[in-house]
Parts: C-alpha cells; sequence; structure tokens
C-alpha cells in the first residue's frame, strides 16, 4: 500500500455521443478549481485547449500476451499517460494534481482502470480516479436500446449527470431516473449546475481516498436509491444488488472466489464496490472494481460505529444475486479455514 | 530479486494490496501460504496443484507432470482451466459442488 506518494488520480469524463462532455470539460477548464489538472482527450472538439491539451488518445485495445483477461489495456493511454509524467518530470509542463479524461461517446470506460493499474510504470504514479458518466435525457432510451455500451458507461459511473433534463416532459425524466437507478442506485447524482459550475464535489470522493472520515465510508458506497420492482422493460438483463456479510470476512478466501469470478464473468460484472469488516483487522477495507480489474484496496482510517457489517455492491449483466450469494457462502464455508459470514442481499 | 533464477520478487495483485507493509516479511509469507493452501483445495478436484515458487510466482502442475509458471492470482485460473481442459466457473452449482 502507498501511504506516503499521493498518487494523481485520472478522473474519466464518460457518456454517449451527444451528451455533454466537450461542455462539461470547457467548464471544467474554465474553473478555477481545476487550474492544476492535466487534460486527455479522445477527440478534438471545437473546445479550446490551448496549452492544456496535452495528447490525444486513439482506442487501441490490446490484450497482453501472457493472456491475463486482467491485462486489458489500451496502449496508446498508456503511452499517453506516460509522456504526460515524463513532461512534468523534465519540467516541460507544470505540475498537475489530477487528470481529466474524456472518452469518446463510443467507448466503455472499464478498460481505463486496467490501463492504470496493470501499468509497471504507471500504477506507481497514478490511481484510478472518479468516474463521472454524463446521460443524455433526450436520447437515453434510444442510445439504450441501440448500444450496449450506454449500460456499461452508466454502470462504472461513481458521479451520473443528466443533461438536457430541461428539453424533455417531466414524466420522461422520471423514467430515465428510474432506469437510472435499476442500472445504478449507488451512484451519486449531480445537478444540472454541475455541468455550468463545476466545483470540486465534481471529483470528490474516488474509490482511493485513505483520508476517509470514519463517517464517509458507508456514504462511498453510495445512496443506494431502491431500485423499482423488477420490470423486464426498465431493466433488461441488468441487474444491481447489495449483499451484507454478517460476521469477519476470510479476505484472502474472498479474493480468491472474486478473482475467479472475475476471470470467468469479468465482462458481466459492470462493477463492484464495498466495505469489509476483514478478520483479524479493526479498519475497514474498501474495495472497488470495474469489470475484469479490482482497483488496489485500501484500509479506511476505522468504522464509523459500532456496525462492522460489510456490504458488497455488484451491478451485473444477467448474473443475479440469488447465484452470487449461493456461490460465495457455498466457497467460503467449503474453502475457508476460518468460519463463514452470514450472507444477506437487498 | 532470486540470486539463482533471476525472479523479481513482489505481487502486485491487488488481493494482496492490504496486508501490511511494517510487518511485510512473516505476515506476507503466511499470507501467502495460506493463499497457496486454499488455493489447492480448489483445485484439486481437477488434480491440478499449485506450489510457491520462490515468493515471487507460482507453479501449477497437472497430475502427468505438466508444470507452467504464473506470476499472480489472476493467471492462476486462466492457467488452471488450460491446463485441466475445463472452465472453473464460481457460479456453476457442479463446481461448488465438487469442492472439499
Amino acid at each position: 500500500m502507498n501511504e506516503t506518494t499521493p498518487l494523481v488520480p485520472v478522473h474519466v469524463i464518460s457518456g454517449f455521443l451527444g451528451a455533454g462532455k466537450t461542455t462539461l470539460l470547457k467548464s471544467v477548464l474554465a474553473s478555477e478549481a481545476f487550474g492544476d489538472s492535466a487534460v486527455l482527450i479522445n477527440e478534438f472538439g471545437d473546445v479550446g485547449l490551448d496549452d492544456r491539451l496535452l495528447g490525444e488518445i486513439a482506442e487501441d485495445a490490446v490484450l497482453l500476451s501472457s493472456g491475463c483477461v486482467c491485462c486489458t489495456i489500451r496502449g496508446e493511454l498508456s503511452e499517453a499517460l506516460r509522456r504526460l509524467l515524463s513532461r512534468r518530470q523534465d519540467g516541460e509542463i507544470p505540475a498537475f494534481k489530477r487528470i481529466v479524461l474524456e472518452t469518446t461517446g463510443l467507448a466503455d470506460p472499464g478498460p481505463i482502470a486496467s490501463t492504470i493499474t496493470a501499468d509497471p510504470v504507471l500504477r506507481h504514479h497514478l490511481r484510478p480516479g472518479t468516474n463521472l458518466t454524463l446521460v443524455d435525457a433526450l436520447n437515453a432510451v434510444d442510445s439504450r436500446a441501440q448500444h450496449p455500451v450506454w449500460e456499461a458507461q452508466v454502470a462504472v459511473a461513481d458521479k451520473l449527470v443528466i443533461s438536457k433534463a430541461d428539453l424533455v416532459e417531466e414524466d420522461t425524466l422520471a423514467g430515465l431516473e428510474a432506469m437510472l437507478d435499476t442500472i445504478n442506485p449507488a451512484a451519486q447524482r449531480l445537478g444540472a449546475e454541475a455541468l455550468r459550475q463545476p466545483s470540486d464535489e465534481l471529483f470528490a470522493s474516488g474509490p482511493h481516498l485513505q483520508r476517509f472520515t470514519p463517517g464517509q465510508v458507508k456514504s462511498w458506497l453510495g445512496p443506494w436509491r431502491k431500485p423499482p420492482q423488477h420490470d423486464p422493460d426498465h431493466l433488461g438483463d441488468i441487474r444491481s444488488f447489495r449483499l451484507g456479510l454478517e460476521g469477519e470476512v476470510d479476505w484472502t478466501c474472498l479474493g480468491i472466489w472474486l478473482s475467479m469470478l472475475l476471470n470467468r464473468h469479468g465482462s458481466d460484472i459492470l462493477r463492484v464496490k464495498g466495505v469489509l469488516h476483514v478478520q483479524g483487522d479493526d479498519r475497514p477495507v474498501v474495495l472497488h472494481g470495474v469489470q475484469h480489474t479490482i482497483h488496489p484496496p485500501e484500509h479506511v482510517e476505522a468504522w464509523p460505529s459500532d456496525d462492522r457489517r460489510s456490504e458488497l455492491i455488484f451491478i451485473t449483466r444477467d448474473i443475479d444475486a440469488e447465484r452470487v450469494t449461493q456461490s460465495l457462502a457455498t466457497f467460503m464455508d467449503k474453502v475457508s479455514d476460518h468460519p463463514s459470514p452470514r450472507i444477506l442481499h437487498a | 530479486m532470486c540470486g539463482l533464477c533471476g525472479a523479481l520478487g513482489g505481487e502486485s495483485h491487488w488481493s494482496t494490496n492490504i496486508e501490511d507493509p511494517e510487518q511485510a516479511h512473516f505476515a506476507r509469507r503466511r499470507a501467502r501460504a495460506y493463499r497457496v493452501t486454499l488455493i489447492n483445495r480448489v483445485l484439486a478436484p481437477r488434480r491440478i496443484t499449485i506450489e510457491d515458487f520462490q515468493a515471487a510466482s507460482f507453479v501449477l502442475a497437472t497430475a502427468t507432470g505438466k508444470r507452467e509458471i504464473v506470476q499472480d492470482l489472476g493467471g492462476v485460473w486462466l492457467q488452471a482451466e488450460r491446463m485441466g481442459g475445463h472452465e472453473l466457473d464460481p457460479l456453476d452449482p457442479a463446481f461448488l459442488a465438487s469442492l472439499g
């Protein structure tokens, strides 16, 4: 665990074509709060990035020859990030506190995290930051129907912003919000003002905050709006559920189970995040993953109260809570040397 | 680094990230040994074994003597599937039934 060297977060602005990513980026760059940001974009837009335009990234997904599916990386992104660090080191560009990456509208942001965590250089300097996804209220339903990547963009979001909300009827907006609740009930929802006047809140509370106060531990898991009752039209094949684990968790056993699950079903585990009471450890451990990639888990200072129940949140494609619960419970019961926690799902 | 084979030490898999660097040596060795024990339980029905190699990687072996080296937990399952010829799916009731 890296407690002394501050790792630079790489925040990701994602969203389907026309959702307003460039507009948001323009606001971010105009804001004094984000003056010390380096920016990477996939494609040139009409936004004036002047000297802060530090690189252009082409889509380039490669599978490392070792064959580990956790190591799907985007080579061009990796090179662009390395170049950025080198130029900062050489004094060619000012020091920056964060990197903001705008993806193309058709990109799945999932592999960005693995690009950082799998790279032997980048992982010592950078960490995955906050995933912010913009959702176009006008075109959300059509985009979702025609492009599966839309769901992936929503599912990986730590924060969701609905754009063009003022251009649709209230009913349409309510329907969209219900749809977002089914796909990613744990994401924090930001209002339209986040687009016009972005504040520190925009990228706050990324997944790797060792400086969490105890009170932030559970809230980091997100608001968890109760998804509507099962409605196939709304839900499609996306499932989101929360597991509660009563009792200490055998971290080694959980890690083995989760790594097996991701090996076989990683592309259908759109998101997993959790706060865990690990055996023999007084401090909570936060766990966060997107598809095949689990970000380096970290300790948080302390539990907020006597309630030390572990929680795991899953967003999956066509994998339901019963299967996961049954699998984890059986696996821990049969494999671990220690008593298994009682697992409940909501 | 191992002086004999030149293997670089240290795991970078996420599952090793919460181990305490203050007591790195002993605690990590113990955690690694426990990890190997548990993986062996999982692989036993497939007649595949795993051994620690210089605390830097793992060696998977089949009953027929085929051996492959893998760097970390992320690579174990894919390689074990290749060697055993079967998927290792923790959501598969048959796989769960085969454990222990």
